[in-house]
């Protein structure tokens, strides 16, 4: 099986991010690291290829210091890595990102499944998925919690996917696009990994590689507008410790304070 | 270029709050822009909400009903509303906030060539643009937004605006529609459904939510917070740290790598307030935190806060909720 997983570059969950007054975000000297959800996809797709065989191939989409997110896959187990980049990407929507995306997949010939993350952390917008999927024309199997089965002979895949009211168990033939809800737990990367990684050439494909043109690409080729970015209003939350001499008096106390934010 | 449209979900014929609150931004952003609802429902004997449409808001409702439609699939439900859009140029495209709302909003955005906004939290008519504003990082920053190209498509994040009274007297416009669907361009198969146990209230749409994690204990730890829930008719949540550990399973977790709630009232029981749990938490009105340890972040983000044994103070909670009959059963 060829599975080509697909991640991104975020600053760290737990960084403290600011905006100046043309709203440039930064994050002080918090690391960058590979959007959680994308480990799991990561992970996935390192555990069909132990079972199934084949290889993974990592790709990203970003600047050059992405390269070292794709260093990190490679160091927990990917086989191959290829960073998207132009300066020309800049600014691209989720669509044209997809677009971008689906150039460089089928740019790699043959492939069985492309794994994705839910969500970036930083974007919030879990649209890659859905508008890669269309881009491809491979069914789209986004919130999946589980892989049931994959019958490598019929190519077909069975998934659970995760949505509101419980699991949808659904069938389909591959190729196909998937997006990874936490289903495992991401394995560090291995000593043997970090070194092939930081030996690593990873090759850069442009948009001419892809046979894009710069106008179908990058913020004119997008969308979505971005006028401004905020801090939100900073909500002072001055905590009330609830005192009394027993539970029964703490809770008396409570109650009363719930039913008095009308909440209850 | 005109109207603005409203995929109306539904499950099993029953169409969650998350729509209906879509659908009451909808109207306000024709009314705003001197325009008309129209709200689309796909399924299989699902026609019965479309009255129940009108009456909330919906000029026109067309009904598109073909076994294809039967159960969600991503496919056949992108092709029928991809080709409605396509037919009836409406200049923005409102759905909820869920997984398949914006699995939907980032296909049409593919189809048509436009963008998606996905979980607005703010939605406004400027110079007749339609400005949104979204939570980005988890909520740590807002961004201002809007679409370029007709239509806009947005999706409404859940419990962020009010559902709209339903008027019986509202008139409007009920078209069937049909389409032409070819079985074999869509071969994915919807095996069966897992769904939540009877009875449980959906965390992502619950008023009320008690939340559990490491300080529980074990598995059996969540037996008093339960019992709080039930009393509260509140949902039960959890960290991931209690997830990971086998004790609660994943459909309860809430996070960053969990889901997303914005209940009136958040009760943490024996919960750190690590920050990939606080993201998701969104627009929560008042956090109660029981936790022994007095320094524990999760008390910075409270309104109220016990410092003390969540073994203790949970029942004495439930137990005082019903000695004064607030009790829900
Ligand atoms: C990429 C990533 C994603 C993550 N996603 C999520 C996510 O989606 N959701 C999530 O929750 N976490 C997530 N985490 C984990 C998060 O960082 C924390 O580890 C986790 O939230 C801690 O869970 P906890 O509060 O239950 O446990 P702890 O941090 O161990 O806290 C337990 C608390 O219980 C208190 N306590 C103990 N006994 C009692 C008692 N008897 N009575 C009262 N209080 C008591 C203790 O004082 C302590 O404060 C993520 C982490 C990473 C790195
Ligand atoms: N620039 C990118 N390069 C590669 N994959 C991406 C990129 N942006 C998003 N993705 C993938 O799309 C998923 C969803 O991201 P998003 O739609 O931005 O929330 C991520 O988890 C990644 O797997």
């Amino acid at each position: 099986m060829h599975i080509v997983v697909l991640i991104k570059q975020t600053p760290d969950t737990t960084a403290a991010l600011t905006v100046d007054a043309s709203g440039r975000i930064s994050w002080g000297d918090a690391p960058l690291i590979v959007n959680p959800w994308d480990e799991f996809a990561v992970e996935e797709s390192l555990r069909l290829k132990e079972r199934f065989g084949g290889k993974v191939t990592v790709l990203t989409m970003g600047p050059e210091s992405a390269k070292e997110a794709l260093k990190q896959a490679v160091a927990m187990g990917c086989d191959e890595a290829i960073l998207l980049h132009d300066p020309a990407f800049e600014g691209s929507d989720a669509v044209v990102t997809a677009t971008i995306l689906a150039a460089a997949i089928r740019k790699l010939g043959a492939v069985d499944l492309v794994f994705m993350g839910k969500e970036s952390v930083d974007g919030n917008s879990a649209q890659v998925p859905p508008a890669l999927a269309r881009r491809l024309g491979w069914p789209l199997l986004a919130y999946v919690g589980k892989i049931r089965e994959i019958d490598p002979a019929a190519r077909t895949i069975v998934v659970e996917r995760i949505l509101e009211e419980g699991r949808q168990v659904v069938r389909s033939p591959l190729p196909a696009v998937l997006s990874a809800m936490q289903m495992n737990e991401p394995r560090y990367p291995s000593f043997m990994g970090i070194r092939r990684a930081a030996r690593m050439q990873i090759p850069i494909w442009t948009a001419a590689d892809l046979g894009l043109a710069p106008e179908q690409v990058g913020a004119a080729a997008s969308a979505a507008r971005w006028p401004a970015v905020f801090a939100p209003p900073r909500q002072e939350v001055q905590c009330e410790f609830i005192q009394g001499e027993s539970p029964e008096e703490i809770a008396r106390i409570l109650v009363d304070r719930l039913l008095a934010e009308k909440v209850l | 270029m005109s109207g603005v449209w409203i995929w109306l979900e539904q499950s099993q014929g029953k169409i969650p709050s998350i729509a209906w609150e879509a659908m009451g931004v909808a109207r306000r952003l024709a009314d705003a822009l001197g325009d008309g609802v129209t709200a689309v429902l796909l399924g299989e004997g699902v026609a019965a909400a479309a009255e129940e449409a009108i009456a909330m808001g919906a000029d026109v409702v067309q009904v598109v009903e073909h076994p294809a439609l039967a159960d969600f699939r991503f496919e056949p439900y992108l092709s029928v509303l991809a080709r409605l859009a396509r037919a009836g140029q409406p200049q923005a495209f409102l759905m909820g906030s869920t997984a398949r709302g914006r699995e939907l909003a980032g296909g049409l955005a593919a189809e048509l060539g436009t963008a998606a906004l996905v979980d607005a939290m703010e939605v406004s008519v400027e110079d007749g643009r339609i400005l949104v504003v979204r939570p980005i990082y988890e909520g740590k920053l807002f961004a201002r937004t809007y679409v370029d190209r007709s239509p806009a498509i947005l999706t409404i994040r859940g419990r962020a605006f009010p559902k709209p009274e339903p008027d019986p007297g509202r008139r409007g416009e009920i078209q069937q529609v049909s389409v032409e669907l070819d079985p074999s361009a869509f071969p994915t198969e919807v095996l069966e459904w897992i769904r939540e146990a009877e009875g449980e209230v959906n965390l992502s749409e619950a008023r009320i939510v008690v939340g559990g994690g490491r300080g529980v204990g074990g598995p059996e730890g969540f037996a008093p917070l339960r019992e709080l829930a039930r009393a509260l008719g509140a949902a039960l949540g959890a960290t991931r740290a209690v997830v990971d550990a086998g004790w609660i399973p994943y459909k309860y977790q809430v996070g960053q790598t969990g889901k997303t709630i914005s209940p009136d009232l958040y009760i943490a029981c024996g919960i750190s307030g690590a920050i990939q749990h606080l993201s998701g938490l969104r627009g929560v009105k008042v956090i109660v935190a029981i936790n022994k340890d007095p320094e524990a972040p999760i008390f910075r983000v409270a309104r109220y806060g016990v410092v003390g044994d969540l073994f203790q103070i949970v029942p004495a909670l439930t137990a005082e909720l019903r000695r004064r009959g607030l009790a829900k059963e």
